[in-house]
């Protein structure tokens, strides 16, 4: 399988560079203005796009991801919608990847073969769902992998070697590592501990391992992007489309705010290899 | 026994009830859940367990629970004998008890220091406070904000208890928001803390842990019924908001077809009332929440819906996967109680038995008062009293404008 995913982590081995990617909710604050955010990251320097699928109880989230979520909700994201706008940023780029994020229950409501085919259809290369871990691969993963679309899967601290194998049986694209246990916009309690673990996960897998959780900073970026094949940011964009907001309404301010802060990552994480 | 075509034999080795129930946690709390089933499955084993449990139902509870006989309302309703498993006359006021104190012993025995749990009415808040003082592990209780402010009387022992109560702001501050705060809790403290979850619902194990806790009803309940009346009963009805007492009162009954089964949900403001209600198998539909599949109420688009009713212990927009599965097969007939309709039973079993029932048992008594009247004065119905209504009197106080 070559998918966009696998091309992108070629090219960035061969330029000896992390890739940044970048978590955006999509139809937060609302829907064009989401859509002009998501168009602005890989200029800004994003090399993956994690696109967050809204949910009502997002059980694995902060509250920074939940009332993002809560926006696009009451902006009117649906599944379709979400869909409509990764086939909208195709117009233009043809291979940034772009993971869809979120949680089971949209996907299984939508109905999951007639999921699998929009989404490959929209231009969609990678899922990341929440709650299916790989005791419940049936559901989704097993059917998009052979469609497919990668199957990206969390491992955290509890995953220990014993279970590792379990979780990377039908990983593909990369590994996301969750850099602690918790929830998203939680802090990094120690970064050494994350380039340990890094080499625990490339001890089974010859999949490029991400890092994300708890990284806030162009320090954080550098730091941590020395560990890791890449590094994942979420918490701290949602973060700057709300501050951004007047009375809940996006502003002349938006886009910028998140489109300067990924630069801005992009930046510290070019210091990673230095 | 032969039990190939058991309805009993349910979950299987996925954690299914059919097709409901699994296991739909990320991937923090899968090692966990692997574990408590692992642990589960050997204390269920070990007889030290079973008898430590035993002594606990009998000097602890006050277990057996009695079953009453309730004459007036039988006379009242005219119809089938109406009889009480009196389930709120156990410690702390509600069947809860008996799943926490198998919970806490498990917790002790997989050597955890820290206890979280959610809660709704309180019921299962307090019932865990409670445990968590008597066995020492400190305890925090997620509980949602509007529900923090309906049941004061809980919140209020809970914390004499020795319990922080954290009150949930997010969504409607209800039963649902509290278990997504306590997931949160777990996922972040997964090394030292035991998530002590109060019904019949969430991942497996739980679903099949919580019902053989709670399973002590239908079985005492079957052979105080025998001895009284020689028989089975013809009818058992309890309240359904997660199901913990329903599929408790149930399982001892699932192979009996003379038995006829009878979950009321609640109804709220009427089951055709949009988001008016919190009767996820009469107004909801399968989806994937909390751990499990299972029916929820939800829009379109697959967003849960908040739901309504006037007990906040049956205000929950899922129910237990097992109550789904019995639901697709028509082995219970599931039914909506409007808030008017236990509040008129709230009424009539205080007045008429001197029992003041919980609000979610009162949706109980209103699906019996709503069968007895049409059934044969040999026959007879049981209802699962699952809790007293102490914690009620003034909610129920001001709908009914006795409170200025």
């Amino acid at each position: 399988m070559d998918t966009r995913i696998d091309r992108r982590f070629a090219e960035l081995k061969a330029q000896n560079r992390p890739a940044l990617a970048a978590y955006v909710m999509s139809g937060d604050p609302d829907l064009a203005t989401s859509q002009a955010i998501l168009n602005a990251l890989p200029e800004a320097g994003a090399d993956i796009i994690e696109l967050g699928l809204p949910f009502s109880d997002p059980m694995a989230d902060g509250v920074a991801i939940q009332m993002g979520a809560q926006r696009a909700l009451q902006a009117g994201q649906t599944l379709p919608g979400v869909l409509g706008m990764v086939e909208e940023f195709r117009r233009k780029d043809d291979t940034t990847p772009i993971v869809l994020m979120g949680y089971y229950n949209p996907i299984y409501i939508f109905g999951v073969e007639r999921f699998i085919a929009a989404a490959k259809q929209a231009g969609i290369d990678g899922l990341i769902i929440v709650d299916l871990p790989a005791e419940e691969d049936d559901e989704l993963c097993i059917p998009a992998l052979e469609a497919g679309l990668n199957f990206i899967r969390l491992t955290t601290p509890t995953t220990d070697d014993k279970r590792l194998p379990t979780v990377l049986a039908n990983t593909s694209g990369f590994v996301y590592y969750v850099s602690m246990t918790g929830i998203t916009g939680g802090a990094i309690k120690s970064r050494g501990a994350v380039g340990e673990a890094v080499q625990r996960i490339k001890a089974h897998t010859e999949l490029p391992v991400i890092v994300g959780f708890g990284i806030k900073t162009a320090d954080d970026a550098a730091e941590i992007g020395k560990h890791a094949d890449g590094i994942a940011v979420g918490t701290v964009l949602v973060n700057a489309v709300a501050t951004s907001l007047e009375d809940g309404k996006a502003t002349d301010k938006t886009v910028g705010a998140v489109r300067d802060l990924v630069a801005e990552l992009a930046g510290g994480l070019k210091r990673a290899r230095v | 026994m032969d039990r190939t075509n058991s309805l009993r034999n349910g979950p299987d080795e996925h954690g299914r009830f059919g097709i409901y129930g699994g296991r739909f946690v990320a991937e923090t709390l899968m090692p966990l859940i692997l574990d408590l089933e692992h642990e589960y499955r050997a204390a269920k084993q070990d007889p030290a367990y079973a008898a430590q449990l035993k002594h606990l139902a009998t000097h602890y509870t006050g277990r057996p629970s009695p079953l009453y006989f309730a004459e007036r309302l039988t006379e009242h309703l005219g119809g089938a004998k109406v009889w009480f498993k009196r389930e709120e006359l156990n410690h702390t006021g509600s069947h809860k008890i008996n799943n926490c104190l198998g919970q806490i012993l498990l917790a002790k025995r997989m050597g955890k220091t820290r206890v979280i749990a959610e809660t709704g009415a309180g019921q299962h808040g307090v019932a865990t406070a409670t445990v968590c003082a008597k066995f020492d592990l400190p305890c925090t209780i997620f509980m949602g904000a509007t529900d923090v402010e309906r049941q004061m009387p809980n919140v209020l022992r809970m914390r004499m208890l020795g319990a922080e109560v954290r009150p949930v702001t997010a969504g409607a501050g209800t039963l649902k928001d509290a278990m997504n705060e306590a997931l949160r809790d777990w996922v972040t403290n997964v090394d030292s803390t035991y998530y002590l979850i109060g019904t019949a619902a969430g991942p497996h194990p739980y679903p099949e842990m919580v019902r053989d806790f709670q399973s002590v009803i239908g079985t005492e309940l079957k052979e105080q019924f025998r001895e009284a009346e020689g028989k089975l009963p013809d009818a058992v009805v309890a309240c359904v908001g997660g199901g913990s007492n329903a599929i408790g009162t149930f399982h001892a009954f699932l192979d009996d077809p003379d038995v006829a089964l009878y979950g009321a949900e609640a109804g709220g403001h009427g089951i055709e009332t949009e988001n008016g209600h919190a009767a996820s198998m009469t107004g909801g539909r399968p989806g994937v929440l909390h751990g499990n599949r299972t029916y929820l109420l939800q829009d379109r688009d697959g967003q849960i819906i908040e739901g309504h009713s006037i007990s906040a212990g049956l205000d929950y927009p899922g129910v237990g996967p097992e109550h789904s599965f019995l639901h697709d097969t028509r082995r219970v007939i599931y039914a909506p109680i409007t808030d008017n309709e236990a509040l008129e039973a709230f009424q009539l079993c205080t007045r008429m038995e001197g029992i003041i029932p919980a609000l979610e048992s009162a949706h109980g008594l209103a699906q019996v008062m709503k069968l007895a009247p049409s059934m044969d004065k040999d026959q007879s119905v049981v209802l699962c009293l699952s809790g007293r209504g102490d914690k009620d009197v003034e909610s129920v106080g001001k709908y009914l404008g006795l409170l200025k």
